[in-house]
């Protein structure tokens, strides 16, 4: 069981040719009343892994409507998404816990941390759902936790921790089950300029180690440490190109 | 399960987080279980003081009441009891059986200066050795001396007090009873008494002293009772009495009988009857307070749940699954019952324990009441839980994010 979490950043299933996001037509309609607002309107994307991609894009041109579809938070309403070769847009609500669980590693704006629980046990909730043995658990949320950074930290509580710090919990938790993909929207939202820069270059150090990552920024000195930048518009991809002047 | 210790321990979090909360919702349940616990007690240990009582008193004892017959509404038969019924008795199955008639007056007696009421029950000397009845001081009387319809008086072990003289001593000396004199020959050892007898209080003299000298030839029987080798041997026992006096009062055995004939656990029946819708309207009463505790902790649920929305939103981005979610808030509600349940044990313990301090009566708690209560809450919680927990297991992971 334990390995099959692992799977995602060794190298996917063999027919996928390394393909780890496969989306096509992809959208999500809200309907209000008699409007309906179209947040997504057909977006068809491929991402490999290993890549590094920021979305960018205007506010309310969907970015967060299409991370949330591809975090399997939020199904379409029209379309279809594979996840590592495994469509995921027809899997039942247990099937796509199971895909959030072990699969996909999430980073929230408002990084989202149980308030009440330690940083240790925040990273351990993945592994708990997981059904991973108390003693595997801690070694393995000690280690990522290690790291961010953050082995000094590891019995403090959210509210005792700066917004970096809390950001970087929430990566260990994300990193735990060793995702095949790791997503992130606008991380560094809340943070101020300093912290934002080791957030991103922790995240770069992440891709360099081959984990896949698709990140949503406003900034472009941001998306400039990617390896691909996809812009949205009103819903749809207006652009999509290989970063030339990646940092790094 | 891995799952399940986390699933225990957040829901234990929960509630010690809210801890004021928690202990205000569950007051509903601990005086629900504390209502059912203390009824159950009282119920139960009036039983078994009954119970106690009718061991006390002879589980081989059948008694012959006068009454009963009834014929097309109308009294009939001669509808009494008489000495020629006892001596019939006695003639026909007597070898078998100890047979003891009784008559019974309140009357007057006096020693001395002090004088009191007490019960005189007129019999034969086989009423001792029926119901076992022991000698602290002198003797019984014999079959001579109601043959000769002689003055003699036994003494209930609590009378000399009521007389304000010990023991020893009235024995050979005169009370007046009824302003008649009487010899006092034996006082008999405490026996302890029953609802609905109290030898201890009684004196016992002849029956036919008391007939024709005390009670101005009144011929009517209160009772005979009549004792059987072995409580086992009571059925044949009362087909025999019926048999015996219904000759004796020429009754067909086809025709209703003017005559009733009780053993002891009769009496329980009765009583257990009579108390049962007392236990009834009590069981209605904590089954409310049971109800309206359970609607509270569902309130306390659902006000939870919205408290938790993104909680739970979080939950499930990391891979809790509908079922997880629901038997979070399930234990939650079930940890907070069962605790509630065990307080109102707790409780109902206390009370049955006050009760019994303050007005005597006995209390006992069967252990299958504690379970019963404890199961019940249990049950509660699950009833009202299941829907709240419903609720936030449904919810949609991103809805439950956005939730502010
Ligand atoms: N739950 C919802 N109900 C209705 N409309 C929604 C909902 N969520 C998003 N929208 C709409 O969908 C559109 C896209 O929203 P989305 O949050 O994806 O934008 P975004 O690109 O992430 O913006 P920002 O940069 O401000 O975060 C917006 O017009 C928004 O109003
Ligand atoms: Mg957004």
């Amino acid at each position: 069981m334990r390995n099959r979490g692992r799977r995602g950043q060794n190298g996917s299933n063999s027919e996928t040719n390394g393909v780890v996001i496969h989306t096509e037509d992809l959208r999500k309609y809200y309907i209000l009343g008699a409007e309906t607002v179209r947040a997504v309107r057909g977006v068809d994307l491929e991402v490999k892994r290993g890549e590094f991609v920021a979305i960018m894009g205007p506010s309310g041109s969907g970015k967060s409507t299409f991370m949330n579809l591809i975090g399997c938070l939020d199904t379409p309403t029209r379309g279809d998404y594979w996840l590592n070769g495994r469509k995921v847009s027809e899997l039942s609500d247990d099937q796509l816990a199971r895909v959030r669980n072990r699969d996909i590693g999430f980073v929230f704006q408002t990084f989202n941390l149980l308030p009440r629980a330690t940083a240790l046990h925040n990273v351990e909730l993945p592994l708990i759902y997981a059904g991973v043995s108390s003693r595997e658990r801690r070694k393995r949320a000690e280690e990522k936790l290690t790291l961010v950074g953050l082995a000094d930290r590891m019995d403090h509580r959210p509210p005792e921790l700066s917004g970096g710090q809390r950001q970087r919990v929430a990566i260990a938790r994300a990193l735990v089950n060793d995702p095949a993909l790791l997503l992130a929207d606008e991380p560094t939202g809340n943070l101020d300029s300093r912290t934002t820069m080791e957030i991103v270059e922790m995240l770069a150090t992440l891709n360099q180690a081959g984990q896949t990552i698709v990140l949503v920024t406003h900034e472009s000195d941001i998306a400039a440490w990617a390896s691909r930048q996809i812009h949205l518009n009103d819903g749809l991809v207006e652009r999509d190109f290989e970063n030339e002047g990646k940092v790094n | 399960m891995f799952i399940l210790r986390e699933i225990v321990m957040v829901a234990m979090a929960s509630i010690r987080a809210n801890a004021l909360r928690s202990g205000l919702t569950t007051l509903g349940i601990v005086i629900g279980t504390a209502a059912v616990i203390t009824m159950v007690a009282l119920g139960e240990g009036a039983q078994r003081q009954v119970q106690e009582q009718i061991e006390n008193m002879g589980t081989n004892i059948l008694t012959v009441r006068p009454g009963q017959g009834f014929f097309r509404g109308v009294a009939s038969g001669s509808r009494r009891l008489e000495e020629d019924d006892a001596l019939a008795l006695r003639d026909q199955i007597g070898h078998v059986y100890e047979i003891a008639p009784e008559i019974e007056s309140r009357y007057q007696v006096t020693y001395a200066r002090s004088n009191s009421s007490n019960s005189i029950v007129g019999t034969w000397p086989s009423f001792f050795s029926l119901y076992n009845h022991e000698l602290e001081h002198g003797r019984f009387f014999d079959e001579g001396e109601v043959q000769g319809r002689r003055r003699v008086a036994v003494l209930g072990s609590n009378v000399p007090d009521d007389l304000e003289t010990p023991g020893g001593l009235l024995v050979g000396r005169t009370i007046q009873i009824r302003g008649i004199p009487f010899e006092v020959i034996g006082v008999l050892r405490e026996k302890g008494g029953a609802m609905w007898m109290q030898p201890d209080d009684q004196i016992f003299i002849p029956l036919s002293t008391a007939m024709y000298r005390v009670m101005g030839g009144r011929d009517r029987l209160r009772s005979i009772y009549v004792a059987a080798p072995s409580p086992d041997e009571l059925d044949p026992a009362w087909a025999e009495i019926d048999r015996v006096i219904r000759r004796e009062h020429r009754i067909l055995p086809t025709e209703e009988a003017d005559f009733s004939i009780q053993q002891s656990s009769d009496i329980l029946e009765t009583f257990n009857e009579t108390t049962q819708t007392f236990s009834l309207l009590l069981a209605g009463i904590a089954g409310v307070s049971l109800l309206v505790g359970g609607i509270g902790i569902m309130n306390i649920m659902l006000v939870s749940v919205t408290e938790r929305t993104r909680e739970i939103g979080v939950r499930k981005a990391l891979g809790a699954t509908r079922k997880t979610i629901l038997f979070q808030f399930l234990v939650e509600a079930l940890v907070l019952c069962v605790l509630g349940g065990i307080l109102g044990v707790a409780g109902g313990f206390g009370a049955a324990e006050l009760i019994t301090r303050l007005y005597g009566s006995s209390t006992a708690v069967a252990a299958e009441a504690v379970a019963v209560a404890l199961g019940f809450s249990a049950a509660i919680g699950l009833f009202f839980g299941i829907w709240p927990a419903r609720r936030a297991s449904i919810l949609d992971p991103i809805d439950a994010l956005r939730y502010e």
